[in-house]
């Protein structure tokens, strides 16, 4: 947990960030439309939200897999998608990713020892191919893995130990902010444990900072020390993870918490929930005002006048004010 | 077969030949579906969960699908005799099935409507026009919004859930005996999972019919289940209500799956406790207890032979040694003791 200090500065700072895709001539599908965040070092910043939010474009647009559209991204003060050369293959260092699937994003044809050496032949940080080989060892047992599985190929690994070899992989560089995006998605819940203790135990011992996105909403609180929940491209509430849970005040929040069912029979024998109609709309052409209204049980009629102030109500507790709460 | 068993299943064993030999999905699986309940079979991946749902409805692949012995009794039938035909009759009319992904489940070339009346027109001898109203109805009921235009609709017109509803349409169409739903909202948000929730509970309430979930999802089954069989590697380890197996579980995979699972109101400088390694390979299962490589309590006996089932109550069975009367006193971990 880090404590928000006014003079420290974040190590990551998002300010309105947009990504618009062209899908036709002149339509645009605004995927991120002005994202606002800062991630302290050492923390875990949740982001949360269902299929087509956006939540995995910011996270591809922050390690420069994706140009924005519009805004900046700066990196311990750099501006991350302004830099270029030898900069920019820093930044890349520092920076990495851990992908949903460890199946598509591990190269079939190369063995696990080339797959997580990859990185460390690019940036040069071994200089003997013996040293190149230590390194390979000692991230497999870092993350839980045995040496003899340098030699092997990802398919003779199960899912939970292919996602071991995307952390090493991610690992291999030492950077020092990872974007995992939906990392334990595809495991089994025992193993999503192991992996999620793995990646907590790695953020102790590396002082890591994570961006965690999910759209488990169990998963992002347990991992998280602040949580964003993204809403067809905008971010409609920011909190510490403690209070966004116990005092969600978007009405978007409150209905994703409430869908969540929880593994205890009483409570949900007891629970009252807000079941949303209907679907996300296209972001192709979002609702004006507040995107969530058509689908807002407390939807007014100003809230699709205003575009909705981001507006901090508590210290740390960032919402977008729609008239319909405020 | 008991008047107030709708389905039962007795020592099932389905295995698959493939080129690296025999993989012996389900080993012995027994269990009932009684009238108007809903059972969630969850397990993980590879547990068996699914090939037993499909056995139930003869949709493993014919080729290479064994079924080494087992009853599946469904109306004083064994289902696992019947000709192809004659389980025509029986898939679709009297037992339904749902998919996890609505995609693969509906036919894309194919408008939403007729892929509905098909079976009212085969299987109740509906007419034409007949069976398209039933349609129109069946969208309603599952709460599609304007069920006249979107019948004349293709698949790929449909949102995710939207495209669920419609298999789920489809099931209840002839009004069947069973449903059986494999993981029918693991592929959708936790906002649609709520409504599909919702709208299965509702169902079942409307037309009585008899679920049976397949998911690993403990949440959703805490949510909709009246009772859980808990599988692994082919077998049912422990069986119980809802509230008997989430209070009181009395296996240690039971423990392992529980603890696993982060709570909403967890304590985050905690480490979850996760089940260490992983399932065994079901082309060379083992001889004992198939949990038992994993097992923190593990005792010499385990690893060689198959515990019997100990009978907690009525209901409420598991497989365990810790049960013998010769082993040592365990207690569950806390976070399981603690889950009251």
């Amino acid at each position: 947990m880090t404590e928000q200090n006014g003079n420290e500065r974040a190590i990551l700072e998002v300010k309105d960030l947009k990504k618009h895709f062209r899908v036709g001539r002149g339509v645009y599908l605004k995927a991120v439309d002005g994202v606002t965040l800062e991630v302290q070092k050492g923390e875990t910043f949740g982001l949360v939200g269902e299929s087509g939010c956006g939540k995995t474009t910011v996270g591809r647009v922050l390690v420069r897999l994706y140009e924005p559209s519009e805004g900046e991204v700066l990196f311990a003060g750099e501006d991350v998608h302004g830099t270029g050369g030898d900069e920019g293959k820093l930044l890349n260092r520092k920076m990495q990713m851990i992908f949903q699937d460890p199946q598509a994003s591990l190269n079939p044809r190369m063995i696990v020892g080339d797959i997580i050496a990859e990185g460390i032949d690019i940036h040069h940080l071994a200089s003997s191919s013996q040293e190149r080989l230590d390194r390979v060892h000692e991230l497999l047992e870092t993350v839980g893995l045995n040496k003899e599985h340098a030699n092997r190929f990802p398919h003779e690994f199960s899912g939970g130990q292919r996602q071991r070899i995307g952390v090493a992989r991610a690992l291999a560089v030492e950077p020092e902010f990872i974007v995992a995006d939906e990392p334990v998605s595809a495991l089994d819940v025992s193993i999503q444990a192991q992996v999620i203790n793995l990646m907590k135990r790695l953020q102790r011992e590396r002082d890591l900072t994570y961006l965690f996105i999910s759209h488990d909403l169990s998963v992002v609180k347990y991992v998280s020390d602040r949580v964003g929940v993204m809403y067809l491209g905008t971010m409609v509430e920011m909190a510490p993870s403690d209070e966004l849970y116990s005092n969600p005040l978007h009405p978007y929040t409150q209905a994703l918490l409430s869908a969540v069912p929880i593994p205890d029979p009483d409570v949900e024998l007891e629970r009252e929930r807000t079941v949303l109609q209907g679907d996300v709309p296209s972001p192709v052409n979002p609702p004006s005002g507040c995107h969530f209204r058509t689908r807002c049980p407390r939807a007014v009629e100003a809230s699709a006048q205003i575009d909705p102030p981001w507006r901090e109500i508590s210290p740390g507790h960032w919402v977008q004010a729609c008239p319909c709460f405020t | 077969m008991n008047g107030g068993n709708i389905l039962e299943v007795r020592d099932l064993q389905v295995s698959f030949s493939t080129y690296e030999g025999e993989v012996q999905a389900v080993r012995g699986v027994t269990f009932d579906l009684r009238r108007g309940e809903t059972l969630a079979i969850v397990g993980e991946s590879g547990s068996g969960k699914s090939v037993t749902a499909k056995s139930i409805m003869r949709l493993n692949p014919e080729a290479n699908t064994i079924v080494g012995s087992g009853e599946i009794l469904f109306d004083g039938r064994d289902l696992v005799k019947l000709s192809e035909k004659q389980m025509q009759n029986i898939r679709g009319p009297k037992i339904a099935m749902v998919f996890q992904d609505p995609m693969t489940s509906l036919d894309p070339t194919m408008k939403v409507g007729r892929q509905i009346t098909e079976s009212l027109k085969k299987h109740l001898g509906m007419s034409g026009s007949d069976a398209s109203k039933r349609a129109e109805e069946l969208l309603a009921l599952v709460g599609i919004p304007n069920p006249k235009e979107r019948v004349r609709q293709y698949p790929h017109q449909f949102s995710g859930g939207m495209r669920q509803r419609v298999v789920i349409a489809i099931a209840l169409a002839c009004e069947p005996q069973i449903l059986i739903a494999d993981e029918p909202t693991t592929a959708l948000d936790v906002t649609i999972q709520a409504q599909i929730l919702d709208l299965l509970r509702e169902l079942q309430e409307k037309i009585g019919t008899s679920v049976i979930l397949i998911t690993h999802d403990l949440g959703v089954v805490a949510s909709i289940a009246d009772r859980i069989a808990v599988m692994y590697a082919g077998k049912i380890v422990e069986t119980g209500t809802v509230r008997e197996t989430f209070y009181g579980p009395q296996m240690p995979y039971t423990w392992g799956l529980l603890a696993s699972i982060p709570l909403p109101n967890a304590d985050r400088s905690q480490d979850l406790i996760p089940i260490p390694g992983s399932p065994p390979d079901m082309s060379d299962p083992p001889e004992g207890c198939p949990f038992a490589a994993r097992c923190p309590y593990v005792m010499r006996v385990c690893p060689t032979e198959f515990p019997e089932y100990t009978t907690f109550s009525a209901e409420h069975q598991a497989a365990c040694w810790l049960h013998h009367p010769m082993a040592p006193n365990v207690e569950p971990p806390a976070r399981v003791r603690g889950a009251k």
